[in-house]
């Protein structure tokens, strides 16, 4: 079918669907009208049952948490996927010479880079611990704290400092940080079922003020795990890109 | 507004399905499907808008406050996180083909055989 | 059940907010636009990054500030990060 002819018959498509779309929109509540329950319901009840203040957070570690636990196990198959495809590769190419980027000019990494990335390392580091930590509290949580605590260490390798993060996030550590954290989340709620409870149940005590540190029993425990996860299978990712891209030049810089 | 954001949604996604059919990279194609997936992220949270609504967090807002669906965010929420992993393992995939078959051309990859 | 919800904190005015989502939707719907019709994929991952950008503002302006933390991080560091290395990689096998 020749790209003209493709094109047709998906303009085609495309209009088919948005006539679909657009009719059942108009048998629908319009934007804003948001007729419930599940919503409302929710929200009435979660700061009362789980003492945490982040309904969001209650939601995904709590009403949901089964459903969360099959995501999390998503990013780890792709984690896993792509760690599997790429080290293939790496098995292939560690032969070819050293010497063959000798005479490369690789350009250093310009100091105002190198100032910024440094210096907020440190802070974003804090921040994405304190993110992972407060999901009871905050718009915070595990997949928001873990992703910013990646970024610090994607923050470590673009000022340059290439085998700084290298010896920092070694692989094997990293493996080990993110079977941790996915394993920790079932291991709690397999705790849970040890105890006679059903899987995933909320068995911690749920402290005395809503929304501290301290409260909504095993959400905090599960969003902090989680962190550790995504933070590890992010560091992994970007850690097997790079040895693709940066095995040569190694020798050069 | 009753039905524009809606409509947006149904433009991200036909923008973003152009751009995968008729795209002549791998890598152009990727970044197009990121922006399908985008679309379903705006169609989640503008099911769950309510009018006048604040954000379902109720840590220094009384609890009477009338708030917005949590469901649906917390869906949008893992969601981000989740696709962003498969992206990378598609773009694995795209090294993949691009070193057996040596050209990042959906059209030729089609037609090669062994 | 809207019995349960009924005060409502110090909301900003509705045309305000209304005018603050149409505008932020068009934008998205704009960048979406630059995104695909942009076929370099180097300078399209820049134009990612700030639809990454632009779609966390519309998150926030829909009272969804968790998602607008996840968007911003995944969107503008984490997927140009990944994506700029694969094209390198490339680059690199093609030499």
């Amino acid at each position: 079918m020749t790209p003209a002819a493709r094109r047709w018959v998906f303009f085609a498509g495309i209009a088919g669907l948005a006539a679909f779309y657009l009719w059942g929109l108009s048998g629908l509540p319009g934007f804003g009208r948001y007729p419930g329950p599940y919503g409302f319901v929710i929200n009435h009840l979660a700061v009362a049952q789980t003492n945490a203040t982040g309904v969001v957070s209650a939601v995904n570690f709590e009403y949901r948490g089964f459903d969360t636990v099959g995501e999390e196990f998503i990013l780890f198959a792709a984690v896993a996927g792509v760690a599997v495809v790429l080290r293939h590769l790496r098995g292939e190419r560690e032969k070819p010479a050293l010497d063959e980027a000798a005479d490369r000019d690789v350009p250093a990494t310009s100091e105002a880079v190198r100032v910024v990335a440094l210096l907020f390392t440190g802070p974003v580091v804090l921040i994405g611990w304190w993110l992972a930590s407060h999901a009871q509290a905050n718009p915070s949580g595990g997949f928001q704290g873990g992703v910013v605590l990646a970024t610090a260490f994607v923050l470590l390798y673009l000022s340059g400092e290439f085998l700084v993060f290298r010896r920092l996030s070694p692989v094997a550590v990293t493996d080990a940080v993110e079977a941790v954290g996915a394993g920790g989340f079932v291991g709690i709620g397999l705790a849970a079922v040890a105890m006679g409870l059903p899987y995933l149940k909320n068995y911690l005590p749920l402290g005395t003020v809503p929304g501290a540190v301290s409260s909504s029993g095993t959400i905090a425990l599960i969003s902090f795990f989680v962190g550790l996860e995504v933070a590890a299978a992010f560091v992994l990712v970007v850690s097997e890109l790079l040895d693709q891209t940066l095995l040569i030049r190694r020798g050069g810089s | 507004m009753q039905i524009f954001p809606f409509v947006v949604v149904v433009w991200i996604l036909g923008v973003g399905l152009y751009g995968v059919i008729t795209s002549r990279n791998l890598v152009h194609q990727i970044i197009c499907l990121i922006v399908v997936q985008s679309s379903t992220y705006v169609l989640l949270l503008g099911v769950g808008y309510l009018t006048g609504g604040a954000a379902p967090y109720f840590y220094d807002v009384p609890l009477q406050t009338r708030a917005v669906d949590p469901v649906v965010q917390a869906l949008a929420l893992t969601d981000v996180v989740v696709e962003a992993a498969v992206t990378a393992l598609l773009l694995a995939f795209a090294i993949q083909a691009h070193k057996r078959f040596g050209t990042l051309d959906p059209h030729e990859l089609a037609s090669l055989r062994g | 059940m809207s019995a349960l919800a009924t005060a409502s904190v110090h909301a900003p005015s509705a045309v305000l907010m209304d005018a603050l989502q149409v505008t932020l939707l068009l934008l998205v719907a704009a960048a979406a636009t630059a995104v695909v019709l942009i076929r370099v994929p180097v300078r399209q991952v820049l134009v990612l990054s700030v639809y990454g950008l632009l779609l966390a503002l519309l998150f926030l302006v829909f009272q969804a500030p968790d998602v607008t933390l996840s968007e911003l991080t995944v969107g503008s560091v984490l997927l140009p990060v990944v994506i700029l290395l694969t094209l390198a990689k490339v680059r690199k096998q093609e030499e």
